[in-house]
This record gives structure tokens, sequence and C-alpha cells, in this order.
């Protein structure tokens, strides 16, 4: 395995939450001890539940937000403070693709001139490179220069996400973050963007964490999976195998909810219960409260994220390495 | 029975680039359709065209009837009391729905105020019931947040709340899950088919996610290039697409076991709005293209009870299976 481009041990970062009308604040753990390795030139999907803290660990990873606690080191290297020199060279080698491609994008200015922009930023190329450079990129996602002509609002969400991604790469970057950087486009384009995405990433041995809900695509494109409820890490293993046996009761609740035309919920795990608090996190093990498979002494211990055989990691009390993995 | 919307002929054009030409479609009463198909074919468009919101230089023309009644070019206080009231309408980009600088309170109440005969301490109680139901949890606590003291998911949970505020009879939900990991997002489809049961509330998924539609909705319309393609019954569409373009839609989905392959991408991009080919708009990424194709755009016909393609081939097989000579 190729060496680490991104280490991250133990995060944690906690947000306070204003009470209105009392004016008490209280703690809401985005993201409790997560620990993470992408060797270079691999891509780590992360999933998992709605406010669980993926794209907090991601903003974290890129040095956008401090942890709490917790080390994040970037090729061998502790992420530097931020507005530093250092800092700046590091950064430019890590770029980011939200959510929200509207909010991303500034929609007083064409979007070439937004392709344009970290090029500009960084200094990159004489203007007639840079002018280059923005054409390769627009072909490089498949839209042509009239496209990059126009504002953001006068493009489809999908296109929108394409320049995105093309700004994205503008200064070529080494690690990438993706945080739902598909869920906007329709099938054909998706197969398009993850066809290009994985293209690009072995032609430019690009190391990507990959953010999620669609359990497909994230299969498709990871070479390991890591599932995250209420701010932790529950399972961790390789995606092929990670989405054909998952271990985790909520790993298992995901793949059997995740729709397939041509079947219907017949057979499906549905959670009973609320989506959990983050402000008030349940004693024990975060998904006992909606646990299909929950036992006493899950209300009372947390579980520690365990090795259970080949190289998956699960937390959860009823998985238990060597018995499991045979009875499987 | 006269379906709740019918929408006739609707075209759209942007500084004369015709982005929608001439949509047909209508939803029955508590109905639920879905709506896929290639990103920029015009899906979010014909919504915002039929509700007025395009605009000012959008140029648009056809019928859109809400329970018989022409709303398309009504005057703005008609067109207020139907948007957000009978019809409401989720938006595809929450962030940029949800005013960053007012509290989900005020805006939940701001939207009951208008279509909800409430007043005073029964609108922060209705407001309150609305982000239970969509599984905010500590709902009390949570009005009093900012928009963006929330994850994606459940910003999209606050819109979906909003937009039941003024109980619809209609919902237009434009890509209503994306955001939602597939426990929650299943938990948020149960939800919207249960109140759409209680209510008799219809509804249009507009959605990426194929999987989503066939599961939620009775019937699928596949849009491409401002038009629409094929019509048909869920289960029929995803058992058996006619048009090349929804096979390729169907088969570009990834897998989720059996070994990875390369996705098999349809090849080329929509077409340009301002330079649409003559004839069939999906001829140049159609492996099944001939000559005739790029004469005339073909009509969307019926080729089966409740299924319409718009192909010159399903016209030919239709014509085969029917025993009519081809002219
Ligand atoms: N700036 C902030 N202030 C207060 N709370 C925050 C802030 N940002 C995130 N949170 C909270 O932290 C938790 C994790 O949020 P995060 O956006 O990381 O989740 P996520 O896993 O990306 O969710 P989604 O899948 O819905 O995008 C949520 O409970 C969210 O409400
Ligand atoms: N305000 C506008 N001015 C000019 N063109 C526009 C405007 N809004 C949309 N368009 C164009 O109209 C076409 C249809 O856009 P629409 O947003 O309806 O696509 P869509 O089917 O919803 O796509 P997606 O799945 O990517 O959201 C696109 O080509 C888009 O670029
Ligand atoms: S530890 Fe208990 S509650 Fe948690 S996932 Fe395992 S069985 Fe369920
Ligand atoms: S009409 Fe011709 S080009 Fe168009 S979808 Fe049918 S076969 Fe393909
Ligand atoms: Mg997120
Ligand atoms: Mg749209």
């Amino acid at each position: 395995m190729s060496p680490p481009l991104v280490e991250v041990s133990e995060i944690s970062r906690s947000y306070s939450m204003r009470s209105g009308m009392f004016g008490r604040s209280t703690a809401v753990r985005a993201v409790d001890g997560v620990s993470l390795t992408i060797p270079k030139g691999e891509t780590l999907g992360l999933v998992g539940e709605s406010g669980s803290g993926k794209s907090t660990t991601g903003r974290i990873v890129l040095g956008l937000e401090p942890p709490d606690s917790g080390e994040v080191r970037f090729d061998g290297k502790p992420m530097a403070a931020p507005g530093t020199a250092a800092w700046r060279a590091q950064r430019a080698r890590m770029q980011m693709i939200f959510q929200d491609p509207l909010g991303a994008l500034d929609r007083r200015l064409p979007v070439a001139a937004q392709i344009r922009e970290p090029l500009d930023i960084h200094g990159l190329g004489t203007p007639d490179a840079r002018e280059e450079r923005v054409r390769e990129l627009l072909r490089a996602v498949e839209l042509t220069p009239a496209h990059g002509a126009r504002y953001p609002g006068a493009l489809s969400g999908g296109q929108r996400q394409r320049i995105v991604l093309a700004r994205a790469l503008a200064t070529k970057p080494d690690f990438l973050v993706c945080d739902e950087p598909v869920s906007a486009l329709d099938v054909s384009i998706q197969a398009q963007v993850v066809n290009l995405l994985c293209d690009l990433q072995a032609q430019l041995s690009l190391t990507l964490l990959f953010i999620s809900h669609d359990l497909r695509v994230v299969r498709q494109i990871s070479n390991v999976v890591a599932v995250m409820y209420l701010g932790r890490i529950v399972e961790i293993g390789s995606a092929d195998d990670l989405f054909a046996r998952p271990e985790h009761p909520y790993t298992q609740a995901l793949v059997s909810a995740s729709p397939a035309p041509g079947r219907r919920s017949a057979g499906r795990i549905v959670l009973a219960g609320d989506p959990p608090n983050p402000a008030a996190r349940p004693q024990g093990c975060a998904f006992h409260p909606r646990c299909p498979r929950a036992i006493a002494r899950c209300a009372r211990e947390v579980p520690a994220l365990a090795a259970v055989g080949g190289n998956r990691q699960v937390a959860c009390h009823l998985v238990t390495g060597a018995e499991t993995r045979d009875a499987a | 029975m006269t379906p709740l919307v019918s929408i006739a002929g609707l075209s759209v054009a942007f500084s004369g680039v015709p982005v929608l030409r001439g949509v047909d479609l209508a939803i029955g009463k508590g109905e639920a359709l879905g709506l896929v198909g290639e990103s920029g074919s015009g899906k979010s468009v014909t919504w915002l065209a039929a509700l007025g919101l395009l605009p000012r230089h959008a140029k648009v023309s056809g019928s859109v009837r809400l329970d018989g009644r022409e709303i398309l070019g009504a005057p703005a206080a008609e067109l207020d009391q139907v948007r957000g009231g009978r019809v409401a309408m989720i938006f595809q980009d929450p962030a940029s729905a949800l005013n960053p600088v007012l509290t989900i309170r005020r805006q939940l109440c701001e939207a009951l105020s208008l279509h909800r005969d409430l007043q005073g301490n029964a609108v922060k109680a209705e407001a309150r019931r609305l982000l239970d139901l969509v599984g905010i949890p500590d709902a009390g606590r949570r009005l009093e947040a900012y928009p963006h003291e929330f994850s994606g998911g459940q910003v999209q949970r606050i819109m979906i709340a909003m937009a039941l505020a003024g109980n619809p009879d209609l919902l237009i939900a434009d890509e209503p899950t994306t955001a939602l990991d597939a426990t929650i997002q299943a938990q948020i489809l149960e939800l919207l088919s249960t109140v759409r049961r209680e209510l008799g509330m219809a509804m249009v998924l507009i959605s990426h996610d194929l999987g989503v539609v066939a599961e939620n909705c009775d019937r699928v319309a596949v849009m491409y290039a401002g038009r629409i393609v094929e019509q048909a019954p869920s289960n029929q569409l995803f058992a058996d697409p006619v048009h090349p373009y929804a096979q390729g839609l169907i088969g570009a989905l990834p897998p989720l076991d059996g070994p990875r392959r390369r996705l098999t991408a349809i090849p080329g991009t929509v077409p340009d709005p301002a330079k649409m080919p003559d004839g069939c708009a999906f001829a140049p990424r159609c492996t099944l293209a001939s000559e005739p194709c790029s004469r005339a755009a073909p009509t969307l016909a019926p080729i089966a009870d409740g299924r319409a393609v718009a192909c010159i081939r399903a016209e030919a097989s239709r014509r085969a299976l029917l025993g009519i000579a081809a002219e």
C-alpha cells in the first residue's frame, strides 16, 4: 500500500447551540474521536446518517476549521496554522467540492471567470495560458466555452456542479474532498462524472475523500468506505465487501434502505424511532434507540471500533471478530 | 375526472432560446408522478414556469390549468395564493431558498400566517408541530436556530416543513431527499406518502434517483431536451424502458453488488438549446439513430395502456404490433 497522504487521528469538534428562550447553551458533538487514513491515490468513501458529521470531518481535514482535539497530518506533516504561508502552500494542494453547487458559485460572475479565479489567486501561468487552461477544464467536464460565458443562474444544477468540479481541478490539487459531488446530477451525467473522476484520479493520482449518500456511487469510486453515525465511525472496510456483507446494524439498515428500481420495499429494514438528537447523545451505543438488535448492555456501554477480521472494523457489541465472521 | 393540474403545450424560451418545447402533462388528485431526465432537460423550469416563478425575460406560452382554471399568466395576487397554498414547491437548492439571517421560526411562521388562518400562539405551536413532523429533534429549541446551524439534510427537512405549512393539494418536490442518508430518506419518503394519503395530496417528485422514483411514484415521465420522451407506470418503465434515452438512463445506474465495471454512460452531452438538432433531439447520442430520425421530431404517441413514447422506432414497432403498414 502506498504511504498515507492524509492521516486523521482522534479528531473531535463540538458546536455550541444556543437555546433561544432560556439562553442556555448546549454542546453538539458534531465529530467525536474520528480516525482515518487515506493512502496516496486512493479514495475513502464516507457515508452515514444525515447530520452525523461527515461534512464537518471534511472541513476539518481540509483545515477550514480546527478540531477541538486530535490531529490531521497531510503528506506526513501536521496541518499548518491557518493563515500562515505554510498553510497556504498546503491548502493549494487540496480542494473541496461542496454539497450545494449554487451556494458555492458567485451569482454575479460568469462561470468561466470563476474557474479561472484559483489560477489568478495562486498566480499560475500567463494570462493566455490561464485562458487555455479554462477551456481545457471546461472540456474535461464536458461543457463548452458558451457555457463558460453564462452566469450560474442560467445553468442547470448538473451543469453548475461540473463547473464547480472544473474549478476545483484548476490548480491540479493532490487531494480533493468531494461533499455530495454528484447528488445533483442525473444518472447519465452522474455516470460520466463518476467515470471522469475515476479517470482524472488515475491520471493525476488524486487522493479523494468522497462524501455521499448514494451508496452505489460510493461503492463505484471508493477503495475503503467508512460509515458514520452521530459523530463516530461505526464501521469501516473495503468497499465491495462492506456493502455485500454489512456487519453493523446501522450499515445493514442503510444498505437495505437503499432504493433500487424494480425492487419494492419488501425485506427492507425500516428503522423505528426518531432520528438522533446530536445535542442529547444517547448513553451507551448511540444507535441503540433505533437498533433492531439492541440488548441491555447497548444502553450502558459504548462499543469501541474494533477489528473483526479481514480489514473490517465495527463498533457493535454483537459483532466481535472471529465467531461472527466464521458464522457468516 | 378533471385532473388536478393539466399542462398543455408548455413552452419556455430564454432570450429567444427555447428550453421547454411543448410539454404535456397531467396530474390527478392524490397522484404521485415522478419526473426524471437529463440535467438541464427542463424539469425544474417546467414547474417554475407553471407557477409563474421565472424571471421576466423568460417567454412562456401554453396552458397550465389548476382544477380546470387557467393559471398561466394569472395576476400576481392570484398566483401568490396558489403558491405555497394549493401548490407548494420544495426547491432544488435548499440553502438558497431559506433566508440565512432569519430564524427557522420566523420563516415557518411567515409561511403559516400567509396561508393559514392561524394567530398568535397557534402559529408557533403549528410551526413546532411541523418541525416535529419532519423529524427535527428537539424542535422547540431548534426553532430559534438559523439555517447555517443545521446540517444539509436537516435544511432539506425544514424545507419540507415549510412546504407543508399551507396544506397544499399538490407538492412539487424538486430533489427533496438528495442530501439525506438512505435511512432518513426512507423515513422522509414514508412521511411524504403518509401526508399524501391523509390529505389526499398529489405529488410531483423530481429526482435523479431512479430508485426513489420507482418506489414512490405511480407514474413516471422522462424528459429530454425540453420534451417528455416517455411516460409509463413506474414498474413498467423500469422493467422495460422503450425510449433509447430511458434505456440508457437505467443502464447507467451503478450496481450495489456484484463485480464493479466501468459505468455505461450515455456518450456525448445534451444538445445546446441554442443549436437544437432538427428531428429527434437525442439522435446525436442515440445508438439506434437512423436517417429518418434527423428529419422530424417524433411526437409522444401512445404505445400501450398508459404508456407513451416519442421515438420513431417505438412508433415503428407499435405499427408492426398493430399490423398497420408503414406509409
Ligand atoms: N456551524 C454550526 N453550528 C452549529 N451546529 C453545527 C454547525 N455545523 C454543523 N452543525 C451540527 O453538527 C452536526 C454535524 O453536521 P454535518 O454538516 O457535519 O453533518 P453531515 O454528516 O454532513 O450531514 P448531511 O448528510 O445532512 O450533510 C449536525 O448536528 C449539525 O446540526
Ligand atoms: N434563468 C435562466 N436563464 C436562462 N436559461 C435558464 C434559466 N434557468 C434555466 N435555464 C436553462 O433552462 C434549461 C432547463 O433548466 P432546468 O433547471 O429546468 O433543468 P433541470 O431539468 O431541472 O436540470 P437539473 O436536473 O440539472 O436540475 C437549462 O438548459 C438551463 O441552462
Ligand atoms: S451495540 Fe447494540 S445498539 Fe449498538 S449497533 Fe450493536 S446491537 Fe445495536
Ligand atoms: S427517434 Fe431515432 S434518434 Fe430519437 S431516440 Fe428514437 S431511434 Fe433514437
Ligand atoms: Mg453534509
Ligand atoms: Mg432542476
